[in-house]
């Protein structure tokens, strides 16, 4: 029993000595904040790790925010819930960051806790997925990709070398295998290959999707050879899908490559992060990649730099994208007055 | 003095020791974070986030433990709160509705849920796992079928309401830029606490509350002593889904939308947190403060996690796993340690 005596007695004693601690701790901060003062705090909440494209965004966030550049990030992962991040970014207005950058899980939602880091007068630059909220000033801006320029590329692309090598348009007959349904990079890599078939007169034979991942790619793509024999291009909305489908078109006996006058099966895919995607396209079994650049970190730097100054920056601001053929037979592609280089993969 | 003081330790109950291993741990941990990582934890409004986040689940956490005080368990709890944030959503925006109206709802599913496993478990003697399982499945179907996609609630009432706060005077900090940011809990959290005492006072004061503990504890001697079993087990599961109906409601309050991923593994939380609090697996031992204790462990480990860098995916549950058998642990050590002293 004695010992359950010194149990409690201590139990009464802690909130004393947490008041003690708790003021000691503010002192020891308020020295630390002195020695850093010319840092720049940044906290990041990204929605999580699921993808090669999600991880490579975070190191590229990581390496612009250096203690050598004059950075201290604070990197919170979301693990793909919106409740973990919204407490990241009630976490980061208690310590006090003086910036906060946020890839949001969801669009909704996000109201409250963004006015909440308003009221701190603590700015929030959005990344990648963009927030559903009336009052536009609860954000100062944001850095991502343009999905259907992405896309136009690519179909630009693809009209040029038709063009060159003598292809009909009718002879395209092409399958969509497209990203998790509502996503905005569906949305718009959907939305420019349908513009570019009705434009051009190609035969777009059916649209499934793939949700951005390997095995649905490759049962997708099982599926649709079953139900179609002619298919000759196959438009893959990201790398991973691409990946799953060359592997199904092999299974079935067909060969994968640009040649379609030859038999062959074009793919066509966007991303260009995967290193194995990358490889196929050296090889020249993915013909055309377009790339979705994950690389946010500098821009997004610049962007909280301007900021520093008290400039006001542009409100959306879309990272710079290649595209990348191993064919030669087109050097650039034009879409809407700008001229990309198509680039060695 | 000395001498009542031991008596009163000599008559402490399992419950309450269990319970003072909780709240010491507790302000161990908390203690441990102010001076390891200082920072936010500084802050008092660091700990009425954790409050504010963590409301809804206080509440299901409460029911939670009255169902496992009288020996049974729900895992529908997590089901329930995003069927009634998705009913509640669709109402007050798709068909005009009306706070009260919203609350209604909230309160009217979580009785039809009472009612339905309630009669199932203690009428038909099935197995609770079984019928929360069940009920758990048919609350996420549900939620897909009242409407896919998630969306926000723009309904000017609601949103003012859900904007609501208490501001707590005296604990706001002044932040590097100078701007006073105010200490606040969110309405939810009142009406959380309001949950913890009235259940607190029940379960001690009153006899359903005590019959409660009598089930679990032990069937046979509690039929004995006259209490009406069923009924008994029919209103714990009762109580429990009215909570979880109104923690679904608070849950809505604090993110404002409808989504049939919203609350996932809830009920998991729930547990957890009645285990750390001290409640067992096996019936009749509990108590209501000591899991309000048990969410404010787990969600404050989740914190110094994430805030000491941890943050991989895996870091959270390897500790909340390793926390979960250390309270266990000490339970069953100390619970040991008990039966020989009271042996010998």
């Amino acid at each position: 029993m004695k010992k359950i005596a010194t149990l409690l007695t201590l139990l009464l004693l802690l909130p004393a000595l947490a008041a003690g601690c708790g003021s000691s701790a503010i002192k020891e901060e308020s020295t630390d904040e002195t020695v850093e003062e010319d840092l720049i705090t940044v906290g990041f909440s990204q929605l999580g790790a699921e993808s090669d494209w999600r991880n490579t965004n975070t190191i590229s966030m990581q390496e612009a925010f250096t203690r050598e550049n004059g950075f201290n990030l604070v990197y919170k992962n979301g693990q793909q819930k919106q409740a973990n991040q919204i407490t990241a970014v009630r976490m980061f207005i208690q310590q006090g960051v003086d910036y906060i950058v946020l890839a949001p899980a969801t669009e909704t939602g996000w109201e409250s806790v963004l006015t909440e880091a308003r009221d701190a007068g603590i700015p929030v630059i959005l990344v990648d997925r963009r927030v559903d909220v009336a009052d536009k000033t609860l954000f100062s801006c944001w850095v991502g990709s343009d999905f259907e320029l992405e896309s136009k590329k690519m179909t630009e692309w693809l009209r040029k070398l038709t063009e060159v090598r003598n292809i009909s348009p009718e002879e395209l007959h092409i399958v969509n295998i497209q990203g998790t349904m509502g996503s905005t990079a569906q949305i718009g890599r959907t939305r420019g290959l349908a513009n570019a078939a009705r434009e051009n007169g190609w035969d777009l034979i059916t649209e499934v999707s793939g949700d951005f991942t390997e095995n649905k790619g490759r049962e997708v793509m099982a599926a649709m050879l079953k139900g179609h024999d002619n298919i000759n291009v196959v438009y893959c909305e990201n790398d991973n899908m691409a990946i799953g489908a060359i592997d199904a078109l092999e299974a079935a006996g067909k060969r994968v490559g640009p040649n379609i006058k030859n038999g062959e099966v074009m793919v066509v895919s966007f991303d260009g992060v995967n290193e194995k995607s990358l490889e196929y396209c050296r090889e020249g079994k993915i013909s055309c990649i377009a790339e979705c650049n994950p690389l946010h970190g500098p821009r997004v730097r610049a962007l909280i730099e301007a900021l520093d100054k008290g400039e006001t920056p542009e409100t959306f601001n879309y990272v710079d994208e290649k595209i990348f053929s191993s064919l030669n037979t087109v050097k650039s592609v034009t879409v809407d007055g700008i001229e990309y280089a198509v680039e060695e993969p | 003095m000395s001498g009542s003081k031991k008596n009163i330790f000599g008559k402490m109950n399992d419950t309450s020791l269990l319970l003072t291993i909780t709240i010491v741990i507790f302000f161990l941990m908390y203690i441990g974070a102010i001076v390891f990582q200082g920072g936010a934890f500084t802050k008092p409004q660091m700990f009425f986030n954790i409050l504010n986040a963590n409301a809804a689940l206080i509440i299901t956490a409460c029911g939670m433990s009255v169902v496992m005080i009288s020996g049974g368990i729900d895992i529908s709890v997590g089901g329930v709160v995003a069927l009634v944030s998705m009913c509640c959503a669709v109402y007050l925006d798709y068909h005009d509705g009306s706070i009260i109206g919203s609350i209604l709802i909230a309160l009217g599913i979580g009785i039809a849920y009472g009612l339905v496993q309630g009669f199932l478990v203690a009428y038909l003697d099935i197995q609770p796992f079984i019928v929360s399982l069940a009920g758990m499945f048919f609350a996420r179907g549900m939620t897909t079928i009242v409407n896919t996609a998630p969306f926000n609630v723009a309904d000017e009432e609601f949103t003012a309401l859900k904007l609501t706060r208490i501001i707590i005077p005296g604990m706001g900090t002044t932040n590097k830029k100078g701007i006073y940011v105010p200490a606040y809990v969110e309405i939810g959290v009142i009406v959380a606490l309001i949950v913890v005492a009235v259940l607190f006072i029940a379960l001690r004061w009153t006899k359903l509350g005590r019959s409660f503990y009598a089930v679990g504890g032990n069937k046979q001697s509690a039929l004995m002593l006259g209490i009406n079993v069923k009924r008994t087990k029919f209103l714990s599961h009762m109580i429990c889904s009215v909570l979880a109906g109104i923690g679904g409601y608070v849950y809505f309050l604090h993110v404002g939308s409808g989504s049939a991923s919203h609350a996932m593994g809830m009920e998991m939380n729930a547990i957890a947190s009645s285990i750390i609090g001290g409640t067992m697996l096996t019936g009749g031992v509990g108590n209501i403060i000591g899991t309000l204790f048990g969410v404010l462990s787990l969600s404050t480990i989740q914190n110094i996690v994430s805030s000491a860098g941890l943050d991989q995916a895996w870091w959270t549950g390897i500790t909340i796993a390793a926390m979960l058998c250390i309270f266990l642990l000490i339970q069953s050590v100390v619970m040991a340690q008990k039966k020989k002293a009271l042996k010998a």
